[in-house]
């Protein structure tokens, strides 16, 4: 079973900030574009079809009491709404905490996620419990802002006590092909960043292409991210099997080529039992077991976190729960 | 049974299809003229289940007298079905590609225990593609006349409306048995001729449960007529002089030897045989992709599929990259229990194929090709045999001329396009290639020279009814599948 | 041409052969020595060359009458392989040549034909004992046909190939290929129109031939040769044997490099032999089909285009724009 709280045994991030394992790459915008455009491309029937056909597994009693609460486990549970209140994000951690109010052996959450203003609020919703408090940052969602405001917006949450730092990418500049711009950004991130770990959203939906979304995950792990984010669920594509696939393949592929562990988080779109546990397949079968764990993996989440209890009520008991059985938040 | 646990606990739970959902009866007759009867001389065999060694039924044994008593049946009916009005005849196809459908579930679980693939195969494409060639087929059914073909009006042919021959033969393998049944009759029954069909003996039941399906659609009796058996009867089928078609897929061995029996009669002769597929990867390939399309193109089916990718052609440039990431996948294949929903590797068809493909690669071993598996528990009993690959592999390797016709790839290097399409088309077969490449006029340029029937390009083994299938020099002739598919049934 | 029969006939040969009574037998001047003809040396037509056959034997041809009309080659297997390795050779360059080129190139040999009617009305009035008339019209049906399979070469593929709309996310697209090196069998009565009837389509879409002519009557096909040396058609495209049909064509039917065969100048018993011997490597069979009323003067339909033709279908994937967020 997984614990709940990220594993004490792993290694803290090497710290990059500024220094790319891959050398002479990030040496200049035209190595960098050089580096990126020679990846192998990504053809999308393959793609999808893979993540399609990976979806077909049928993970049934033991392997799914396992994956079940291995999900809830990876949930960072999510509130990002501008009517967002220090009593809605206290409502939100006390649900990190005790998921299943019917039965304290559901694991907690990974972490609540909310904006730098809620961060204190959330530190102390879920104090004691092991559960972490990720922010997003960085002008999120959009991050149109300049580079001051955006570290500032981090500098915020980290010293509201944030251990997570969820930032966006500059999607336009990444998409008129000036990279070193994107990449120095992460890279003042995560210097901002200090002991927090740095998840970086490329908003895959906005990049659009397979390429792109590749090009982005090794543009960002280079830079030093901790975690590559799929989406901000602002917008209307947000995490799909396949683009998650992708990004599975390109952790896979830095940490063979560079030694270095990343994680992933698809984000947005996922509300289901059954949708979280084809996730957990593409990460088994991709990157490996390595991977399944909430330190390397996670899902941003809110509607989830319900379906997941309620399957999990159902394995127990044998019979269907219903929304009643599990918290509004 | 899983190969070589990933590193984590994540180990699925068996997850069974159940055997229930199809009633398989102890004995089965042959179908003959709208009946299930004994073989004239009470002659039986069993089928088995390859992934247990389970007897599954006893079917009846066709012999030449029955093989003689279905041919007259399928006259007798010709007459009647080939009158139909195309648009009634089409209404009986649609009736059986839906009865297909209805009941997919049963056939999956028949097709899986009878041959040993894995039940995610049988039910995610098998009967999908059963269903689908029928539908397209009967479409076609009142619209000859529309297909472009019945030009020639002159010496006695068909001219603008397209007559049926007659009486087809047809002769299917076991490695798609209900399939390959589709892919025979759909076309034949909707051009307006009967059929006498042999399946495999090896997978006689799920052509027997056709003619169930054959039943409920209320098919006239005699247009269909299945009769299980032996090369001899297929043999007999073959040489029957009242047949005026035969179609056969199979080994180029056997349909040389059918070749030569038509020779100098009226037949019309369709030949679906082996291949020794390319897999061609250049350095600019969708890597992840390819890797899919390689595991696919030689794994599907336990590579008991004659287009498929046997050989890899691999740049050298990308070779080693390739490679690492090929093995690392194939430690993730999931070999065992057909039945199960998360196998992906199944048992080998038979006994005697099992043999020739251990025999094909201790060849390769003995003449110097580097072998390597995944770690992979083989169950104790049934016919199993572990994914392999041959590194090394030179065009003078019998790994790399030979059908092997199992999970077992043969991996060439290459270094220009040039050297990849010699490679490729230096085989007396040509029925499929795949091309790997995100270069578009790389791509067009290597297909336009390659010498096989169906190539696929950043894809392999994908089928449609629609779209014609069939081989280049010794991997037979004539075209299945499309408009293409209807000339062999037609006197055109 | 029919106003001027006499001057057809080879007055050298039949002279010569000692029977002067065929009409158009110009007749000795009083007083003069009548000019000696030059008699032409009918050769073999392989690789683009006009080699004697490798045997070194010749066969009598001789009119309807039985008169002579001269010595053709008598091939030997060992030229049916010479014949087979220039059509190989010959394939990748010509199945390669665009069909708008292939057109061209059956064009210019029509009109190297409409060029010299007059000698192969000669010799088809000879061969198969045809009036002038008869013959001419023949041979105008011949270069008619050469223009008809013109422009054929870049419409085939229309006609039998196109796009298949497959359920899923591919590209699909099936043409038509040639198949190789076609071995063909002339028709043996139909010793010019039949010839090109049967050639015509083969090379049209791009496969190279071994042709046998027709045993009787094969120097309307040697002399073909000729016109086809000087008509853009590449070397080796088009061979020519002449000699025992049976004999030559055993060897091209049990040969592995030959793709094709069609058996159009077989009878019953050849056709049957010479199937079972191309079974040995799948060549593709073309029976010998009936012959229409008017002797091949029918409009051909496309069998005979499409008999030596592979399909090839070529899947691409595509990928959805946008479906699922991302795309190719």
């Amino acid at each position: 079973m997984p614990t709940s709280a990220p594993n004490a045994a792993h290694p803290p991030t090497a710290p990059r900030a500024g220094g790319s394992p891959l050398g002479d790459v990030t040496a200049s915008d035209s190595s960098l574009r050089r580096f990126l455009h020679g990846l192998p491309g990504v053809d999308a029937v393959g793609l999808e079809a893979r993540a399609a056909a990976l979806g077909t597994r049928s993970i049934k009693t033991t392997a799914k009491a396992y994956a079940l609460d291995l999900a809830i486990s990876m949930v960072d549970l999510t509130t990002l709404e501008g009517a967002d209140t220090p009593g809605k994000v206290r409502a939100l951690g006390a649900k990190a905490v005790h998921p299943d109010p019917t039965d304290r052996t559901a694991p907690t959450t990974a972490a609540v996620c909310v904006y730098p203003d809620m961060v204190a609020a959330a530190k102390e919703a879920v104090a004691g419990s092991g559960v972490l408090v990720a922010s997003v940052a960085t002008a999120f969602p959009a991050g149109r802002a300049a580079l001051g405001v955006k570290l500032a917006d981090v500098r915020d949450a980290v010293a509201a006590g944030a251990d997570e730092i969820d930032m966006v990418i500059d999607r336009g500049a990444f998409l008129a092909g000036r990279y070193l711009k994107v990449y120095e950004e992460i890279v003042a991130v995560k210097e901002a960043s200090g002991a927090a770990r740095l998840k970086v959203i490329f908003e895959t939906g906005e990049l659009s292409t397979y390429d792109n979304i590749r090009r982005a995950s090794w543009l960002g792990m280079l830079a030093g991210a901790d975690f590559i984010k799929t989406s901000t669920g602002k917008v209307g594509v947000n995490a799909t099997p396949a683009n998650t696939l992708l990004m599975l393949e390109a952790v896979r592929d830095f940490r063979a080529q560079t030694g270095v562990q990343v994680g992933v988080k698809p984000a947005g779109g996922i509300r289901t039992a059954k949708d979280a546990l084809k996730f957990l397949v593409l990460v088994n079968e991709t990157a490996g077991g390595d991977w399944l764990d909430n330190h390397w993996f996670r899902f941003g989440a809110s509607s989830l976190l319900n379906d997941l209890l309620m399957q999990r009520q159902k394995l127990a008991t044998g019979r269907y729960s219903g929304p009643d059985y599990v918290t509004v938040d | 049974m899983s190969m070589e646990k990933p590193a984590s606990a994540f180990e699925y739970a068996p997850a069974p299809e159940s055997r229930a959902v199809v009633d398989i009866a102890p004995s089965y007759g042959l179908f003959i003229d709208g009946e299930f009867t004994e073989a004239a001389d009470g002659r039986v065999f069993k089928t088995v289940a390859p992934a247990t060694e389970e007897v599954l039924s006893e079917v009846a044994q066709a012999g030449e007298a029955d093989v003689d008593r279905a041919v007259r049946a399928a006259r007798r009916a010709f007459a009647s079905w080939s009158a139909l009005p195309g648009s009634e005849r089409a209404k009986y196809l649609f009736r059986i590609a839906r009865i297909v459908q209805e009941r997919s579930r049963e056939l999956a679980v028949l097709e899986t225990l009878d041959n040993g693939k894995p039940i995610k195969e049988t039910r995610d494409s098998d009967l999908p593609l059963v269903a689908a060639h029928f539908f397209y087929y009967a479409g076609w059914a009142d619209k000859l006349e529309h297909a472009g073909f019945g030009r020639r009006t002159t010496n006695g042919h068909s001219g603008a409306s397209p007559r049926p021959l007659g009486v087809a033969g047809q002769v299917i393998p076991w490695n798609f048995p209900l399939l390959m049944l589709a892919w025979k009759i759909a076309p034949a029954l909707a051009t307006g001729n009967t059929v006498v069909l042999k399946p495999a003996e090896t997978t006689p039941l799920s052509a027997l449960f056709f003619a169930d399906v054959c039943r409920q659609a209320g098919l006239p009796k005699g247009v269909v007529n299945i009769v299980p058996g032996y090369g001899d009867a297929g043999a007999a089928l073959v040489a029957h002089p009242d047949v005026d078609k035969v179609a056969f897929t199979g080994s180029t061995a056997v349909g040389k030897e059918i070749a030569r029996t038509v020779a100098g009669t009226r037949k019309k002769l369709t030949l679906e045989l082996g291949g020794k597929g390319a897999n061609i990867v250049f350095d600019d390939a969708p890597l992840d992709q390819a890797v899919e399309g390689i595991v696919n193109g030689i794994f599907f089916n336990q590579g008991q599929v004659c287009c498929a990718g046997s050989r890899l052609l691999v740049q050298e440039s990308v070779q080693d990259e390739l490679l690492d990431a090929l093995k690392r996948r194939l430690t993730t294949l999931r070999l065992g229990d057909p039945l199960d929903k998360n196998t992906d590797i199944g048992a080998i068809n038979s006994a005697e194929q099992l043999a020739r493909i251990t025999a094909l690669a201790e060849r390769g071993e003995a003449e110097g090709a580097e072998r390597w598996s995944p770690a992979c528990e083989l169950p104790s009993t049934g016919y199993w045999f572990a994914p392999t690959l041959f590194t090394g592999v030179t065009q003078a390797h019998t790994v790399a001329r030979e059908e092997i016709f199992g999970p077992v790839l043969s991996v060439l290097t290459f270094r220009t396009p040039d050297e990849a399409v010699a490679k490729a088309n230096n085989t007396p077969y040509g029925l499929s290639a795949g091309i790997w490449s995100e270069k578009g006029s790389r791509v067009l340029a290597v297909a336009n020279r390659l010498r096989a029937g169906v190539v696929w390009s950043n894809t392999f083994n994908k089928f449609d009814p629609t779209s014609p299938f069939g081989g280049y020099k010794e991997s037979g002739s004539g075209r299945e599948g499309g408009r293409h598919g209807l000339e062999a049934y037609l006197d055109v | 041409m029919s106003d001027k029969p006499e001057k057809t006939g080879k007055t050298g040969k039949t002279a010569k052969a000692g029977k002067g009574e065929r009409p158009g037998e110009p007749e000795g001047t009083a007083g003069a020595a009548p000019r000696l003809s030059v008699f032409k040396t009918y050769k073999l037509y392989v690789g683009g060359k006009f080699p004697r056959s490798e045997s070194g034997r010749v066969y009598e041809v001789t009119d309807s009458q039985g008169t002579w009309l001269a010595n053709a080659p008598l091939s030997s297997r060992k030229d049916a392989r010479d014949a087979v390795v220039a059509a190989r050779k010959a394939f990748g360059g010509w199945s390669g040549a665009t069909a708008y080129n292939r057109g061209q190139v059956l064009y210019r040999v029509a009109e190297m034909l409409e060029g010299r009617r007059e000698q192969f009305v000669r010799e088809v009035a000879e061969a198969e004992g045809l009036s002038q008339a008869e013959a001419a019209a023949q041979v105008d049906a011949a270069v008619d046909r050469w223009v008809w399979y013109a422009g054929w070469t870049d419409k085939i593929a229309q006609v039998v190939g196109g796009a298949n709309p497959v359920a899923g996310p591919y590209f699909n697209l099936s043409t038509p290929e040639p198949t190789g090196v076609v071995a063909v069998l002339a028709p043996q009565e139909s010793s010019f129109l039949g010839l090109v009837s049967v050639i015509a389509p083969v090379i049209a879409t791009g496969n190279t031939a071994v042709v046998i002519a027709s045993e009787r009557f094969p120097l309307p096909a040697l002399s073909l040769g000729e016109v086809l040396a000087t008509s853009d058609v590449p070397g080796g495209v088009v061979n020519i044997l002449s000699g025992r049909t049976a004999e030559i064509a055993a060897p091209l039917a049990a040969h592995q490099d030959v793709n094709a065969i069609d058996l159009a100048g077989a009878d019953e018993a050849l056709a049957k032999e010479l199937e079972i011997a191309a079974a040995d490597n799948l060549k593709r069979v073309l029976r010998p089909q009936p012959v229409d009323d008017g002797g091949w003067s029918a409009t051909p339909g496309t069998e005979r285009l499409t008999a030596f033709l592979e399909t090839k279908t070529v899947w691409h994937t595509t990928g959805a724009l946008g479906a699922s967020g991302s795309s190719y």
